[in-house]
This record gives C-alpha cells, sequence and structure tokens, in this order.
C-alpha cells in the first residue's frame, strides 16, 4: 500500500479510536457513586439542597445519560471540552496551558534515554559477559527498579540541598522574569532534575533490550555471512545487527508512549512541574471529571500520533514489514 | 534440569534468587516477629536509626520504621504477583488467539489492547482505584487491567511468527486441534519472551502499587512501602530515613526480581549467553 493512502487510512483510524475513548471514559466516569455537583457543593461550604440541583441544571446532570453523551460527543467534536468544574474555566484551555511544559518534559526524556540506552546496550552487546556487559546490565537494572519518585525525591536531596547545584521545583525561577536567553537557560536548569530522572527509567529499558536483541541477532547466519564476506565490524555492527535490532526498540517506544504520561504525573508531582501530569492528579482528587475526560481525549489523540510515527518507522528500519 | 543448572551457575541470577527468598522470609515471619502491627506508635517521632530498640529509627508518628517495613513487604508482594498472574493470564490467552488466527478475531483484540495502549494507563489506573475506593483488590485489579495489553502484545507478536514456521505446518498436517498447536506447539517455543516480560512485570506491578500509594491512592488500612514515602514528603529534609529507607526496600525488591528475570533470559535462551 502506498505510504500516503496508509497515513491517512491511520488518520481516521485515530478519530474512530478517539471516538472510542470518548465514549468508554464518559461511562468509566460516571461510574462512580455521586456526582460532581455533590462535590463541587462541598467545596463551596453550603450543600443546600436547592444548590446542588442548581449546579446540576447548569452542568446538565438531571439530564439522561445518553443525552449527556450525544451533547458532549457533539460538543467535542466542535473543540469543545467544556467547563473544568473545579477551575471554573474551558478545559481546552486549561490543557493547552499545561501542555507544552509536559511535551517539552517528556521530549527532553524521550530523546535522552533512546540515546543513553541504545548506546550503553550496544556497548554492553558488544561482549557478553564480559565486565562491561556486567556493569552495564547491573546499572540498567538499577535504574529500571527505583521507584521514580522516590528517585525524583533524591535527586532534590543531592543536588538541589546538599549540592545546592539546581533549583528543586518548578519550572523557572519565581519572580524572576527573564527574558530571551536567559528565561530559555533557567527552564534548561529546571528540566535537569525531573528530566533526567524520568529518563533513567526508559534509558534502562531501552539498555536491555537493545542488549538482548543486538546478541540475539548476532548469533544468526546472515551475520557470519556478512563477516565472512570481509565487512569491517563497525558496519556489520552497524547495517546488518543494530538495524535488526532496532525493530523491537521501535515497538517498545510506542508501547511506551502511554507509561510516560503516568510517569509525567508521579515525576512532576514530585519536583511541581506545571504540566498535564499534575493537572490529572488534581483533576482526580478533585473530581473534576470534565477535566479528566479531557486530559484523556488530548492524551489519546497524542498517543495514537506518536504509535503512528512509530509504525512508519517500523516500516522503514524492516522493509519486509507491510504498512496494512 | 539443564535450565535449572544454566539458571543458578550465573551469580547474579542466584543473588536475585536469595535476596528474594529473604524478602518473602520478612514478609511471611513480620505477623510472628512485630505482633503489634506496624501502626502502633512506639517512642517520641523521628527518632533516627539506631535509638534504643529502634534498628531504623520511628516515623513523623513515632511509629517504627523497621516494623513498617515489614509489613510493607507483605502489600509489594503480594499485590505484585496477583496482579502479574492476573495480567499474563489475560494477555497469554488474548495474545495466543489474535497471533495464531489473525483476521478478525486478531483485530478486535488488537483494537481492545491499542485502547489501552493510547490511553495513559496510570491516570486511568488512578481514576479506577480512587473510584473504586482504594483498596488492595481495587489495587490489583486496576494493575492487572492496565498490565496484559503489554503481555498481548508480545504473545501475539511471537505467535504471528511462529505460525508461519516449518513445526506448526508439520503439526497442522498432521492434523493436530488448534487448541493442541496453540498451547503445546507454539507457546512452549514462545515462552522466553512470557517469562521474560512476566518477571519484569512483577517488578513493575510492585513500583506502580508504591506510586499509588505515595499519592495516597492506596489501601488506607495498610502500611505499604509507597505510602510511608508518601506519609514523610515533610519530614524529608530532617529525618532522610523516613523516605530514603522505604525507597531502598522497593528497590532491593524490584532489583532481585531484575535478577531473576535476567537469568531466566539467560538459561532459557542459550543464543544470548554465548
Amino acid at each position: 500500500m502506498n505510504r500516503l493512502h496508509y497515513i491517512a487510512m491511520r488518520l481516521v483510524k485515530t478519530a474512530l479510536v478517539t471516538i472510542a475513548v470518548v465514549v468508554l471514559s464518559f461511562f468509566l466516569i460516571r461510574l462512580a457513586p455521586g456526582d460532581a455537583a455533590t462535590v463541587m457543593a462541598g467545596q463551596s461550604g453550603y450543600a443546600d439542597e436547592a444548590f446542588v440541583k442548581s449546579l446540576r441544571a447548569e452542568y446538565g446532570l438531571d439530564r439522561p445519560l445518553p443525552v449527556q453523551l450525544w451533547k458532549y460527543l457533539g460538543a467535542v467534536a466542535q473543540g469543545d471540552l467544556g467547563t473544568s468544574y473545579a477551575r471554573r474555566m474551558p478545559v481546552l484551555e486549561v490543557i493547552l496551558q499545561r501542555l507544552p511544559n509536559t511535551l517539552l518534559l517528556d521530549a527532553f526524556a524521550l530523546v535522552v534515554a533512546i540515546a543513553g540506552g541504545v548506546w550503553l546496550g550496544g556497548l554492553a552487546a558488544r561482549r557478553p559477559g564480559s565486565a562491561g556487559d556486567a556493569a552495564v546490565t547491573v546499572l540498567s537494572m538499577l535504574f529500571y527498579a527505583v521507584p521514580q519518585f522516590w528517585l525524583g525525591m533524591m535527586a532534590v536531596l543531592l543536588f538541589a540541598v546538599w549540592l545546592a547545584w539546581l533549583p528543586p521545583f518548578g519550572i523557572e525561577t519565581m519572580g524572576a522574569d527573564y527574558t530571551g536567553l536567559a528565561r530559555v537557560a533557567d527552564v534548561a536548569s529546571h528540566m535537569i532534575l525531573p528530566g533526567m530522572t524520568l529518563a533513567l527509567y526508559y534509558l534502562a529499558g531501552y539498555a536491555r533490550l537493545t542488549r538482548t536483541a543486538m546478541i540475539e541477532v548476532a548469533g544468526q547466519d546472515f551475520v557470519k555471512t556478512a563477516r565472512a564476506k570481509g565487512i569491517r565490524e563497525g558496519q556489520v555492527r552497524r547495517r546488518h545487527i543494530l538495524r535488526n535490532a532496532l525493530i523491537p526498540l521501535i515497538t517498545y517506544a510506542g508501547l511506551q508512549a502511554s507509561t510516560l504520561v503516568g510517569g509525567s504525573v508521579l515525576v512532576e508531582n514530585v519536583f511541581s512541574w506545571p504540566g498535564i501530569g499534575t493537572l490529572a492528579y488534581e483533576a482526580v482528587t478533585a473530581r473534576d471529571n470534565p477535566l479528566l475526560l479531557g486530559i484523556f481525549i488530548v492524551t489519546a489523540i497524542l498517543i495514537s500520533l506518536f504509535n503512528l510515527v512509530t509504525d512508519i518507522a517500523y516500516s522503514l528500519a524492516d522493509p519486509r514489514v507491510e504498512l496494512a | 534440569m539443564r535450565f535449572l543448572r544454566a539458571f543458578l551457575s550465573r551469580p547474579v541470577a542466584l543473588t536475585g534468587l536469595v535476596l528474594f527468598a529473604a524478602i518473602v522470609a520478612v514478609a511471611l515471619a513480620a505477623p510472628l516477629l512485630f505482633a503489634r502491627g506496624p501502626f502502633a506508635i512506639v517512642g517520641m517521632p523521628l527518632l533516627p536509626p539506631g535509638a534504643p530498640g529502634l534498628l531504623a529509627g520511628s516515623d513523623v508518628l513515632g511509629r517504627d520504621m523497621a516494623v513498617g517495613l515489614a509489613y510493607g513487604a507483605r502489600i509489594s508482594l503480594l499485590v505484585g504477583i496477583a496482579s502479574t498472574l492476573g495480567a499474563v493470564g489475560i494477555g497469554v490467552l488474548l495474545g495466543a488467539v489474535a497471533g495464531y488466527y489473525g483476521g478478525l478475531v486478531d483485530d478486535l483484540l488488537m483494537r481492545v489492547t491499542e485502547f489501552f495502549q493510547i490511553i495513559p494507563s496510570f491516570v486511568l489506573l488512578m481514576v479506577l482505584v480512587a473510584f473504586l475506593q482504594p483498596s488492595l483488590a481495587s489495587t490489583v485489579i486496576g494493575i492487572a487491567l492496565i498490565s496484559w495489553p503489554q503481555v498481548a502484545r508480545v504473545v501475539r507478536g511471537e505467535f504471528l511468527a511462529l505460525r508461519a514456521r516449518e513445526f506448526v505446518q508439520a503439526a497442522k498436517t498432521l492434523g493436530l486441534s488448534d487448541a493442541r498447536i496453540i498451547f503445546a506447539e507454539i507457546l512452549p517455543n514462545a515462552l522466553p519472551p512470557i517469562l521474560v516480560v512476566s518477571s519484569m512485570m512483577v517488578g513493575s506491578a510492585i513500583l506502580t502499587e508504591s506510586a499509588l500509594s505515595f499519592l495516597g491512592l492506596g489501601d488506607p488500612n495498610l502500611l505499604s512501602w509507597g505510602s510511608m514515602i508518601g506519609g514523610s514528603r515533610s519530614a524529608m529534609w530532617v529525618a532522610w530515613w523516613t523516605t530514603v529507607l522505604p525507597g531502598l526496600c522497593i528497590m532491593v525488591t524490584v532489583l532481585a526480581l531484575a535478577f531473576i528475570g535476567d537469568g531466566l533470559n539467560d538459561a532459557l535462551n542459550p543464543r544470548g549467553r554465548r
């Protein structure tokens, strides 16, 4: 199939899956006992019956569930994700305010994780069983085994409190009002601790996978053939072994997209990073259903698009795989 | 037997096994050693490790940290193993069927796993647990429900690759039933990656549980390593042991499981050893 045609088909599919996500999470959220009107009334201080009723009417919670769903779907189709209960602001606006911060953090973490993981894994696979291999393996296991939130707290203790090299929390220095390059440097210094905290876990995964896949591929006949033909070792490793070993790595990257968002919840929480992760946590604890639904929808679309990219990368890395 | 020898001959795997056995022993012995339970207040708050009678110090409420750590092992192991069993059960069954039959069944199952994959699973888990009311059962069910697609994908991929191989065609020619081909012919050949994924999954389930209870979404009636860390965030600056020790416990447990998984991988996959 033609690649453009394939992408168009996938985009249609993404739209369909998004609708499924909207419908399913809509019902999932309504499964909870009680409704948001009681929560809001509780927060506002007086839970008078008439007030709760007026809140239900204001947010359309008094209408039958299918009607609510239909109205919600219609609104979402027009880009209206409703109003956040807790913030009294359009959900889309709240999300778009926070989204760039999370994308910045996640992109940084992903690049560090892939580059570092493939490098370390390749190093370990060169001589399986050697001291270097053991060191990389143990190191990658250590990063994998550390709870992310705890690693973040330890990083704060070490680098922000004891050594005082880096700021402990936030995305920029409060009240400093830097502009231009000074601001970029300020945000970058705030990003290092949460970004590395997030990256190390995935780096461990990429290192383990690269090592396993490269050792596996290195034992296959076509590698022996390549060596027998007299191709230089570096070429064999890059063009023959690494390229074939990349395939499980790409699958892994696609699989990890949604856990990256989950990791952001914890890391952003520890570092008070104003992103989607902290927003999701606030939405869960405040029972802010429209905001939660909005977060599901926006992240689902982003993860779908990321999966589309990994699928295309898959077909580029392995021409035997047909896009279908 | 050869597999067992290969497994035990690796120092890393052996270390993992010994560590894991020790943690299991502590978890099982906790109610015998500390009959008072982890919530009993034994002294002043924030006493450092080594204070009289307090091996690991006391926490913000003056509870014995050592007792809390021992009881915490029970929660971590229980949640890790129970939720992995659930996830592997669902994942192997659905992945095998999808990979072997392909076509419509595969499409349907893959759409379901895709749904799970594009929704941020930890956020989904927070919502599930918060709405079902945080408890041990809701934690286990929640983690199993968000983890199985990972197993299903791996199993499906293996089956997709293996079903075209000669031995499967031979089995078909011999007239073996589909169930027999799936479970007796293909599944044993697909086991190494499944075992490795499972051993990694017990560890990641333990990490997920600790994250949930760190955020205050764990069972409020149980003290777990994650809730110990979450409960001492404000004391972190003055009493390092309240956050450092439970974190180390989580790390050592997950590390032991990773060592075991690594040993399994190498023992089951002789090509990787050389």
